[in-house]
């Protein structure tokens, strides 16, 4: 006997509806919607399963924080950010760059300035951003002096965060010469010059830069390539151990904080 | 002398009762293999490393060529007042490879370095001896004078004020067929003695010829 097909149910006040069922509830079938949803989990243990990676996140990020820790601590964060704003740009100027030292430099830049959709801006990011980031290492360098930050245990990471700022130096002034106009060309006679003033070793220093006695064909190729491959990679690497120590050795109390004497006020004995 | 293999232990594999040992036998082969391995990473490592650090390093051993640039008949340069020349140091590149180079004839009542084929001609190098700007000739001061830190030269180039530490840079002139040719360059201290070829801002008078040496991509005539 051939039954009349059913009309759906009614819709049912949210009170009297029958409780979804729980995840892992061996009666309840997991529709394909359960899957979406524990698909971002899904993918996260399965990575995390084969690398562990999840221990290491959290130790770099789930970190304790001293008492009294204040905007001047973002400065570092701030000088990282300048730095991957710095990397993002200069790898999209790089497709439109040319470093060829008989106009192709300088027609490249023009192009990319006056011609490409929002050339202007990123080179403007670009540009302004070294001069950001320089300031920034400084005020970081200056908040480290200032809070005493670099004492021990320490202190490597000052080392380390004195070569990052003269590997920035060396980015501001192999980026100079990119542009390839009056100043650029000038302003990097001059720096390579000063580079050669140093006894002994100079004048074979200003050779190497400038890839022979007078400025020549491949000292702009130089610079490209000392600014866009060698430093960056050293500057991402050094970045990475100055990252891994702040992680490892933490951040320092401000100065004026004095030690916590009443144990009963301490959260751990509270 | 704390070396603790060869005062407690006998050098032969055989006498420290490691097992499978040879007559004779002083290495161990889990060192034999530790030390063949370190051996081959440093081999494969130096293999791309030390040809890669030679070819970044290579210009500054490379001599550069000699050229010689005619810049025009002798009667064009009077030997009271220098005519400005644009020879080309770099080919190539460009205006970027070009720079000005001041000429004058030879006048024996001023001119008091060493006379020969070379000096007929007086041409001087427009880059400043402080750190390389381009300086220019004032014909009312009758001094060359550098826009950037304020060096100032005198008609033979000899420092007069500011910061450079040497007289401006010279070329080696000849003339051929009637026709004037500036060669290479050369740098001079402060009593117009020929040098190689320094860059800007290093001394060569007393122990600054030792403390900037010349170099081999560069050497004078």
């Amino acid at each position: 006997m051939a039954r009349a097909p059913k009309l759906p149910a009614p819709p049912m006040p949210a009170a009297l509806q029958a409780p979804p069922p729980r995840p892992g509830d061996p009666n309840g079938k997991l529709t394909p919607a359960d899957h979406a949803k524990e698909a971002g989990t899904s993918v996260v243990d399965w990575v995390d399963e084969r690398t562990s990676l999840s221990g290491g996140a959290r130790w770099l990020m789930f970190r304790k924080v001293p008492k009294g820790t204040n905007w001047f601590y973002t400065l570092g964060s701030a000088t990282m950010f300048a730095f991957l704003s710095q990397a993002v740009t200069g790898v999209f100027l790089a497709m439109f760059y040319r470093p060829d030292p008989s106009g192709g430099a300088y027609e490249s830049i023009r192009h990319v300035t006056n011609e490409v959709f929002l050339g202007q801006f990123v080179r403007g990011m670009h540009k302004w951003g070294s001069s950001v980031m320089v300031i920034l290492v400084f005020l970081h360098m200056g908040r480290t002096f200032f809070f005493g930050a670099y004492k021990y245990p320490r202190e490597l990471n000052w080392v380390i965060g004195v070569v990052l700022l003269i590997l920035t130096m060396t980015m501001s002034f192999t980026g100079y010469l990119l542009p390839f106009d009056q100043r650029a060309y000038w302003a990097t006679i001059v720096g390579v010059n000063i580079n050669g003033t140093g006894p002994l070793l100079g004048p074979y220093l200003s050779d190497f830069l400038r890839g022979g006695p007078e400025f020549g064909a491949v000292t702009l190729s130089r610079f490209y390539a000392i600014h866009m491959l060698l430093v960056p990679g050293l500057l991402a690497a050094l970045i990475g151990a100055h990252l891994y120590l702040v992680a490892k050795l933490g951040t320092t109390a401000p100065p004026w904080l004095k030690a916590e004497k009443n144990s009963e006020l301490r959260e751990a004995d509270a | 002398m704390s070396d603790k293999h060869s005062k407690h232990k006998s050098p032969y594999t055989a006498d420290r009762l490691i097992p499978g040992a040879f007559e004779g036998e002083t290495v161990t082969r889990r060192r034999f293999m530790t030390v063949g391995s370190q051996a081959a990473g440093g081999v494969a490592a130096a293999s791309f490393l030390l040809p890669a650090l030679g070819f970044a390093i290579g210009p500054i051993f490379k001599e550069a060529p000699h050229t010689w640039e005619t810049v025009g008949p002798v009667d064009m340069f009077p030997n009271n007042n220098y005519v400005p020349t644009v020879i080309t140091l770099t080919p190539g590149i460009g205006e970027a490879g070009k720079t000005t180079v001041y000429v004058r004839q030879r006048n024996a009542a001023i001119d008091t370095d060493k006379a020969d084929v070379h000096s007929l001609f007086i041409a001087i190098s427009s880059r400043c001896a402080h750190l390389g700007c381009p300086v220019r000739w004032v014909d009312a001061a009758e001094r060359f004078i550098c826009p950037c830190h304020g060096g100032v030269y005198d008609l033979l180039g000899r420092r007069v004020g500011g910061p450079p530490v040497r007289p401006l840079d010279r070329f080696y002139t000849r003339v051929v067929g009637g026709q004037v040719q500036i060669g290479p360059r050369y740098s001079v201290n402060s009593e117009l003695e020929r040098f190689s070829p320094r860059d800007p801002g290093e001394p060569i008078d007393g122990i600054g010829q030792y403390m900037y040496p010349s170099r081999p991509s560069a050497r004078k005539l």
